[in-house]
Parts: C-alpha cells; sequence; structure tokens
C-alpha cells in the first residue's frame, strides 16, 4: 500500500542496534566475563576480569505481553537497573544490575508485581510457545494458554534449583513445531486426514503448491462438479498437516481430532553428549481447554520421575539413556505403544540394532 | 457496526451464561480465559483485561470474544492476507477474522515483526519509545519474543500499518522476516555478559542482518533462511535445531586453566564430585585424575562446554576463539528434523575483515542453494538431496573429516580416478 502524503523515507536499518541498550558495567567489561555464579534461584552474579561484578535478576514473563506491562517493566529497571534490560530466548525478562543491595528489593518488587523470579540454573525455566488461537492462521490449539496452564503447575519448579540439570519445555499449536525441539515439548497432533472444502479450494488454492507439500504424496489433483480440485489417499494421509499451510481449503484442524503429543529427549546444548532430537512418548491426548488438564498431568509425571532419578547434570534424554526406554515408561506411568515405532524416512536409525536389552 | 454494539452492551453472543458483570464493564464476559487468570504463573488474559478496560480499544474486545469463541469450539479463525508497508515485501503477518460477521471488532488483527537490538538488549528509553507509538496506532498487545526472534506487535489495521512503521523507523526499528527471503536473527547474550562467549556474535548479528538487508525486506529466494548466533558450544539459541545458519562460537587451542581455582572447587565438593560430575561425564574421557586434581588432555577435548559449565571459575575456553559454522538445521516439514550439520570447523572472528570474509562465505552458499534448491526446499534439504560433497565443491569449500561423524558405511559411490 502507498499512501501519498507520507514524508517519511524508510532507511533499512536492519535490527536495532544495541550499544545503547547495554549497561554501562556491561559495556565496560564487554568480552572480559571471568565466571559466573548463582548466590540464589533467579539470580546471576558474573564476576569480570577488571573485578567488576554485575548481578541479573531473571523472572518469569507470560510473553503475550502489553504496553501497560512491558512500562511496569521499565519501571522496576528504572529504579534497580539503571535503565536496563533484556530478555532471553524463553521469554524471561533480565535486570543487571552492579549495586548488590538492589537485588533483595527488586526480587520483592517483581514478586509483589506478579512476576515469579526464578528460571535460572538447574530449574524447569518457561516455555519456548508459539501463538495458537490468538494469532496464527493454522492453530489446532492455543499456546499461550497450555502454557500458562503448565506454568502454574510448575511454578515452585521454575523458582527453585531442584532438577538434575536444565529443563527446556516447548509447545506447538501444529505439527509445524514452531516451538522447536525441547527436553520436554507439547506438540499437536491430528488424528484424521483433512476434509476438503471443494468450493472453497477452487478459489483460494494454488492447487500444485498443496500436492507438492505433503510428504507422503497423498494429494492428487481431480474433478469435483467440472472443478479442477485435489483428493486425498486417505489410506497414505499421515494427518501431518501441511497441506493446511499451503492451502486454507485441506481442513485439517477439529475440535476432537486434533490432539496432543508429547515428545522427550530435545537437546540443543553441545555439553557431554552431542545434540538430539526429541521421542514421542504420549499422544492422543484431549484439547481440553482452557486448562488442558491431561497435558500438564503428563508432563508433571515425566518431570517428577526425572527429579527423583537423574543425576547431576543429566538432562532429560541424558537419564533416559541411562535408564533406558523401559525404565522410563515404567517410572512415568506412561504407556509404549506401535505407534511410537518410527516409520518415516530413515526408521531403521531408530531400531534397536544391538543385542543390549533392558529387562 | 451495529452488531458491534451489540456485542459491547452485551446483547449478543455468549453474553447468556454470565449472569451478571457486564453492566459498567468494557469487555464481555469471557468465563473459559477468566480460568486462565487463576494460578501464580502471570497471565496474559488478566493483561490483555486492564490493557482493553485502560484504553477502551474495540479491537481488544474484539480479539478477546474471538479468543474465547475459540476455546469453546477448539477452532482457529484467523486468516492470510497481505498487507506490507512502501518498498517492502515482507515483515507484517496479517490477520483477518474469519468470523467478522459474529465479532466485527477484531476483523482485522495483523502483526508488525520489528527487529530488535541483537542478544535482546533493552533501555527503557527504546522500549517507551515502542510502547508510545504501538499504544497510538496499535493494540498494545506485544510479544517479547517471537521464536523468529522478533518483537511482535499484535493487532494493527491496514491502514495505520504505513504510519506506525515510519514512526517506528524514525527512531532506529525496523520490520523483520517473513517469507521466502533472510529471516530476523537471533543471539545469546553473548560477549555483554556471558564469559564463556568466544566471538563478537552481538556485533556479527548486526553486521549480518544489514548485509542481508534487502533480502530480507523483499524475499526472493527458495524459502526461508535464518541465522542463529551462539556465542559458544552451549548453543542457547537453539541454533542448530533452529537455523540454517548456526553460528556457534568456539575455540581451537587448549581450556585455560586455573589451578587455584580448581584446587578450591575440589576442597569445597569433594574428589568423588570431580570424578562423578566432571572427568566422567566428558564424552571423550579428556580429563584425568591427577594426583588429586585433574589434568585435561587437549588432543581428545571436542570443546563440548561440560567441564567449563561445571567449574566456570576455573575453566575457560582457550584463547584462540572464532566460530563453527554449521547448516540445515530444521523442524519437521516436511523430510523430518535436521540438526544442522559442521561445515566450517573454525573460522577467525574478531576483526572487520574478518566478519567481511565471512559475508563472502555466507553470499557463496546462499547463490549455490539460489541454482540448486527446489520451490520451498530449505538449505539442509537441498544439501541431502544433492549432496554434501557437490555442495562443498560447489561453494568451494574444502573437504574436511570434522564435516561427518565417520566416513560412509556403503560402498556405492563412483570416484574421479
Ligand atoms: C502458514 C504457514 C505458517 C505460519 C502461519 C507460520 C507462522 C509462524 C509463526 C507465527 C512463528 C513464530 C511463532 C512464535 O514465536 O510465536 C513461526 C516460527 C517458526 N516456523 Fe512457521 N509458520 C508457517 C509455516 C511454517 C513452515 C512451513 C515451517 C517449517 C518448514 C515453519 C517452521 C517454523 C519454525 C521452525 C519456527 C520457529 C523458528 C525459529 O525458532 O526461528 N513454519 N512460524
Ligand atoms: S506451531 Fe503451527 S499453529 Fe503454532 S504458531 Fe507455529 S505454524 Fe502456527
Ligand atoms: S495431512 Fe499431510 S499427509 Fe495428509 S494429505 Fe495433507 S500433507 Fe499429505
Ligand atoms: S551460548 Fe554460550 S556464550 Fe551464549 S549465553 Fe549461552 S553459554 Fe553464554
Ligand atoms: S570441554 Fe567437554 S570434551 Fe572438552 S574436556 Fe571438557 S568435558 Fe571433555
Amino acid at each position: 500500500m502507498s499512501s501519498p502524503e507520507r514524508t517519511w523515507k524508510t532507511i533499512e536499518s536492519g535490527p536495532h542496534t544495541y550499544q545503547e541498550a547495554l549497561h554501562p558495567v556491561v559495556r565496560k567489561n564487554y568480552g572480559k566475563w571471568k565466571y559466573h555464579e548463582i548466590p540464589r534461584p533467579g539470580v546471576l552474579k558474573h564476576v569480570a576480569e577488571s573485578g567488576d561484578a554485575i548481578y541479573t535478576v531473571r523472572a518469569g514473563t507470560p510473553r503475550q505481553d502489553t504496553v501497560d506491562m512491558v512500562r511496569r517493566l521499565c519501571e522496576i529497571a528504572d529504579r534497580f537497573s539503571d535503565g536496563h534490560l533484556r530478555f532471553t530466548v524463553r521469554n524471561n525478562v533480565e535486570f543487571l544490575t552492579p549495586n548488590p543491595d538492589n537485588v533483595e528489593p527488586m526480587i520483592k518488587e517483581l514478586e509483589s508485581m506478579g512476576f515469579p523470579v526464578g528460571g535460572a540454573g538447574n530449574c524447569v525455566s518457561s516455555v519456548s510457545h508459539t501463538q495458537g488461537w490468538l494469532h496464527c492462521d493454522i492453530p489446532a490449539t492455543d499456546a499461550s494458554g497450555v502454557v500458562k496452564s503448565m506454568m502454574d503447575t510448575l511454578y515452585h519448579e521454575f523458582k527453585h534449583m531442584e532438577m538434575p540439570n536444565k529443563v527446556r519445555l516447548s509447545t506447538s499449536c501444529c505439527s509445524i513445531n514452531c516451538g522447536g525441539q525441547a527436553d520436554i515439548a507439547v506438540v499437536v497432533k491430528h488424528t484424521r486426514p483433512p476434509r476438503i472444502n471443494h468450493e472453497h479450494l477452487s478459489m483460494v488454492c494454488e492447487l500444485p503448491k498443496a500436492v507438492a507439500r505433503c510428504p507422503v504424496a497423498a494429494i492428487r489433483p481431480t474433478v469435483v462438479d467440472g472443478k479442477r480440485s485435489l483428493m486425498v489417499d486417505e489410506a497414505k494421509c499421515i494427518c501431518c498437516g501441511a497441506c493446511f499451510g499451503a492451502c486454507p481449503a485441506m481442513e485439517i484442524n477439529h475440535p476432537e481430532h486434533s490432539k496432543f503429543a508429547i515428545w522427550v529427549g530435545g537437546k540443543n546444548s553441545n555439553a557431554r553428549s552431542k545434540p538430539s532430537t526429541m521421542s514421542i512418548v504420549a499422544h492422543n491426548l484431549p484439547n481440553n481447554p482452557p486448562r488442558w488438564p491431561e497435558v500438564t498431568d503428563a508432563v508433571g509425571r515425566i518431570l517428577t520421575a526425572y527429579k527423583a532419578g537423574g543425576r547431576p547434570w543429566e538432562r532429560v534424554g541424558e537419564w533416559i539413556n541411562r535408564i533406558g526406554w523401559k525404565r522410563f515408561f515404567e517410572e512415568t506411568g506412561l504407556t509404549f505403544d506401535e505407534d511410537m515405532i518410527d516409520s518415516y524416512r530413515h526408521a531403521r536409525t531408530t531400531f534397536n540394532q544391538s543385542a543390549h536389552v533392558r529387562f | 457496526m451495529e452488531e458491534a454494539k451489540g456485542a459491547g452492551s452485551c446483547g449478543s453472543h455468549q453474553c447468556g451464561h454470565s449472569g451478571g458483570g457486564c453492566g459498567d464493564k468494557f469487555l464481555n464476559p469471557t468465563p473459559m480465559l477468566d480460568e486462565l487468570e487463576n494460578g501464580p504463573w502471570p497471565s496474559f488474559v488478566g493483561g490483555f483485561k486492564e490493557l482493553a478496560e485502560r484504553t477502551k480499544k474495540p479491537m481488544l474486545r474484539g480479539v478477546m470474544d474471538q479468543l474465547e469463541y475459540s476455546y469453546n469450539t477448539k477452532m482457529g479463525y484467523w486468516k492470510g492476507g497481505l498487507v506490507t508497508v512502501d518498498g517492502y515485501g515482507a515483515g507484517v503477518i496479517t490477520r483477518y477474522s474469519m468470523i467478522k460477521d459474529k465479532i466485527p471488532e477484531a476483523s482485522e488483527f495483523h502483526t508488525m515483526r520489528i527487529q530488535p537490538a541483537p542478544g535482546l538488549h533493552y533501555n527503557t528509553e527504546m522500549l517507551r519509545e515502542l510502547c508510545d507509538i504501538w499504544e497510538e496506532y496499535g493494540s498494545g498487545i506485544i510479544t517479547l519474543h517471537g521464536q523468529t526472534g522478533d518483537i511482535m506487535l499484535q493487532g494493527i489495521e491496514q491502514d495505520k500499518v504505513q504510519e506506525c512503521f515510519d514512526r517506528l523507523n524514525e527512531k532506529g526499528w525496523d520490520l523483520g522476516g517473513a517469507g521466502a527471503g533472510m529471516r530476523t536473527a537471533v543471539s545469546c547474550a553473548g560477549p555483554a555478559r556471558c564469559e564463556q562467549a568466544c566471538y563478537d556474535n552481538l556485533e556479527l548479528h548486526l553486521h549480518a542482518l544489514r548485509h542481508f538487508v534487502s533480502q530480507l525486506h523483499r524475499p526472493e529466494w527458495n524459502y526461508k533462511i535464518k541465522f542463529k548466533f551462539s556465542a559458544c558450544p552451549n548453543d542457547c539459541t537453539n541454533a542448530i535445531m533452529r537455523s540454517d545458519l548456526a553460528v556457534i562460537g568456539t575455540w581451537k587451542d587448549a581450556i585455560q586453566v586455573e589451578e587455584p581455582a580448581v584446587k578450591e572447587w575440589i576442597e569445597k565438593n569433594g574428589v568423588d564430585a570431580l570424578v562423578n560430575q566432571v572427568i566422567n561425564l566428558c564424552p571423550t574421557r579428556a580429563i584425568s585424575l591427577e594426583n588429586g586434581g585433574m589434568k585435561i588432555e587437549s588432543r581428545d577435548c571436542v570443546r563440548c562446554m561440560h567441564c567449563l559449565n561445571v567449574m566456570p571459575k576455573a575453566l575457560s575456553p582457550g584463547k584462540e576463539r572464532g566460530i563453527s559454522l554449521l547448516m540445515g538445521g530444521k523442524n519437521t516439514l516436511k523430510v523430518g528434523v535436521n540438526m544442522g550439520s559442521l561445515i566450517i570447523p573454525f573460522m577467525k572472528m574478531e576483526t572487520e575483515e574478518d566478519r567481511e570474509a565471512f559475508m563472502e562465505l555466507v553470499e557463496e552458499i546462499i547463490d549455490w542453494w539460489d541454482d540448486n534448491g527446489l520451490d520451498h526446499e530449505r538449505i539442509g534439504e537441498s544439501i541431502e538431496r544433492v549432496g554434501l560433497k557437490q555442495f562443498l565443491e560447489g561453494v568451494g569449500i574444502d573437504v574436511d573429516i570434522n564435516q561427518v561423524a565417520r566416513p560412509r558405511d556403503n560402498p556405492y559411490f563412483k570416484a574421479k580416478y
């Protein structure tokens, strides 16, 4: 769209610059930090080669924020951290101050405003999540609501460092999985092939694009009522929903046939074991707003077992590698079933190519 | 409009079963969403309500009604479209309501993706400017941050987008990526506040995204491509799985050891902890117990970061620092989850020339992808389909044993003899 009365000429500046956003003590010691400690949950102390120290107070946010909330965070930053703050990739806010006397009053203030202080060290940090019903055009569920429900039950684990290692969570409202790989991930799984809205399709769909999007070549061109349309080979279809992203007439979402699956063992850090992808451990959980109790229950079971059985520094996937999947299912009370056997490309790499057995 | 008034004065949908509370309130009852105000975690519903009651923006009432409707019907009701600003082809995510006949107040609810400073650092002046402009033109709802790394300003009508953008742009903000082009990047805290940082990821991030700013605003490639910059192998930005170009800090020489701090750690934690939590967990058994202390055999170390994480005061990355480039990380669609794989084991990243050399390399890589990739194919998928060998040849990157976990295990190949 063009507006003739425009007076401003666009500057394609890219990301906002960062220097002026850094606390002066950060700027002074940039690249010269020596070590850090975690004096209490939610607080980091970084010490520089120069001897300067900076304290970080970390707090949880809903991620789905408002200008009012952001202005409140700014007030905290002006009062306690010289007007500087940053965010983490897990939607936590951080306030950096060189003054140790600011730490306790800042924590009090944040908590009284409803922002829990925590999320550092060996704890459950907040959830990397997506848009859901609030704003995506293809979601089968909400994101912020699932996260809120989950974090309510994990509040204690956010504020205390009682886990063997960090726990990263994610949620996603379709199997594109924008939330990403995590120690424990909650991802939508459709259970029925898309229903095709033929009338709508002829108006909105670029047919070859939708055909090309299908990972198992289940979509074929056809003619319906004299108009070019598409059909789905339901025996082949794996209900992934990819076609819906390309064509809104491939109606995959359904209140009853869009369920949840739970995945575990994703790890991006290179520490100890190589980075690993997730495995499915529960599926067919109902999409049950506004609180999704079945989902929070399953996540809770996994975390309880990991907390009790994990050794220091073991991430969820590493803990499972040690105790084995058999014991994982026993200790969490979840059930392994035939659909958890991989049937997609490179499936053999997930088979047990050894005589190692657990009884 | 009549319907809008109806909704506002509680004449229409869902108000029926509220049993009061409608009277002087601006918002309609949202019993499902209200459940999400319970519990200790900060509530986005509470936040939205506060904002709506203060600003009385009808769009906010509409979006809450629509969300409540979704919670009841378990379906989503947004569809995409096309809205941009002058000269750009991306950066605004368009949302039109599919039920605007029921809930007209949120018939348009577009998102502006805004690129934050690398590392998500702010001062309050920047943030307040952003809030003030956003409140003037948009709904006042902000996501900090989207998984793509953007600030997401959610909820604006098409006819306000250009002016809002101009005001933001005057203050140094620019739109983020969308579509088949360069995307907004993500960086960890990096040298600003992390002793593990092995390169200046914030500077490289700024440099790289400015370099590709045109392709970010005017997508013209096969598909999206994303950078993520983690300043050490702890990879706090999830680069290996979530970016096509994962730039991960590393070092070449020996881990720096400060003996007195090692001693102090052992005195505090004991030899059992040294053995069980450090030595035994080294993936390549590079560490051994020696005279009650630890000895690292540098040639065996793969720079996994574990021992440095456990003993940050005693151990630090070596002095010869730089980056590794991994490529091809992506999620499910459509060949399955792909982890990035190592392409460039080491590159220095200290000077402006180093950054320029890196940009030249990335240009070569993207040119290759532009020529060899298929429509809607991420670069990792192109490399897998065409072959890593062919990719390396095409771009002119030296073959290196670090690019594979092990040599091939099948004999079917053709070689030049
Ligand atoms: C209609 C199609 C799509 C829409 C509307 C869409 C929307 C989005 C949105 C809104 C986000 C940010 C989520 C957040 O942080 O709240 C996102 C991120 C993401 N999307 Fe999509 N997406 C679409 C297609 C895809 C496809 C086809 C793929 C995969 C091939 C994909 C993979 C991802 C991934 C992996 C992320 C996280 C990115 C990151 O961490 O950098 N999306 N998408
Ligand atoms: S996971 Fe799917 S539904 Fe959710 S935001 Fe991403 S693309 Fe949209
Ligand atoms: S849901 Fe997936 S498998 Fe089924 S037709 Fe669509 S793209 Fe193909
Ligand atoms: S990736 Fe490394 S350098 Fe960056 S914040 Fe994490 S530990 Fe620090
Ligand atoms: S960094 Fe990792 S591989 Fe290297 S010595 Fe430490 S634990 Fe071993």
